[in-house]
């Protein structure tokens, strides 16, 4: 089978319940999640973020990631034809589960944030025996 | 005396200058001109010109680009890996292949292009043909 072409998505901007400080825009990174009997897998697509650049942290039961651009790389290039913008990217999920917060894993390849939440054991499916 | 902090000044201020050349009329109305995958951003760094397009997690064996005088073809496929086993929460990427061309203003030295791919942004530096720099005229 043919695979389909894909289309550009719009940057959606951030819009947080409280404005930040600071005018300059953020956006928000487009995002898959996944579930398994082990872990919740989050991918997020941050590209021209660098690792050192990147926060994530889980604080009461809530994932945030922020992530700074670095746009020193931009200095002395002098815009012709723009088609996107650029920014710090921001987002944060409500987690329904627990977690194991101190085995969490961030891999962050090619512009693409992959994290690994494993659930805590008192949050795993079990499977329930039939007498 | 607070001084009010000249980082995130900066970043508005690139933000706008992109802003400003939004869909400028700099390249070509063709066709593939605009809008499609993947956005592309070109600037101007001395007399060269820079692409920069955003890819992120692409394999560089399926990322190809093709130049020839002032057309540029950027092709490829990105892939999804496969996880087995998994439910779906939330799926907002999208995955599959892309073709897209677009008419430069100028012609480009096809044979100096220098293409980066890193963290998940293509940079594409294009040197302009020779017939295309400017020369100065001497007064007789």
């Amino acid at each position: 089978m043919d695979q389909q072409e894909i289309q550009t998505q719009q940057k959606r901007e951030a819009e947080g319940r409280q404005e930040s400080t600071n005018a300059a825009r953020s956006f928000i990174p487009v995002t898959d999640i996944f579930e398994d009997n082990h872990a919740l897998i989050v991918v997020m697509e941050l590209p021209g973020i660098q690792r050192d650049n990147v926060d994530v942290r889980v604080e009461n039961n809530v994932l945030t990631l922020e992530a700074r651009l670095d746009y020193a790389k931009y200095h002395g290039l002098r815009p012709l034809y723009t088609e996107y913008n650029v920014g710090n990217y921001v987002r944060s999920f409500e987690l329904s589960g627990e977690i194991d917060q101190d085995a969490i894993r961030a891999e962050l390849t090619d512009g693409v944030m992959t994290l690994t939440l494993p659930k805590a054991e008192s949050a795993k499916p079990r499977r329930i025996p039939i007498s | 005396m607070a001084t009010y902090s000249d980082p995130f000044s900066a970043l508005l201020a690139l933000q706008r200058a992109l802003e400003s050349r939004f869909s400028s009329r700099w390249l070509a109305r063709s066709p593939s001109g605009m809008g499609g995958y993947p956005p592309i951003n070109i600037f101007q760094q001395g007399e060269n010109l820079v692409a920069i397009v955003e890819l992120p997690g692409m394999e560089r064996k399926n990322l190809h680009i093709e130049a020839k005088e002032n057309t540029i073809r950027i092709h490829g496929s990105k892939n999804q890996n496969d996880l087995k086993e998994a439910s779906v929460h939330r799926r907002e990427r999208s995955f599959g292949d892309f073709d897209r061309t677009i008419n430069l203003p100028i012609p480009v030295n096809a044979d100096a292009i220098r293409a980066e791919y890193n963290d998940g942004i293509l940079a594409l530096f294009l040197p302009p043909a020779e017939s295309a720099k400017p020369r100065s005229i001497e007064i007789s």
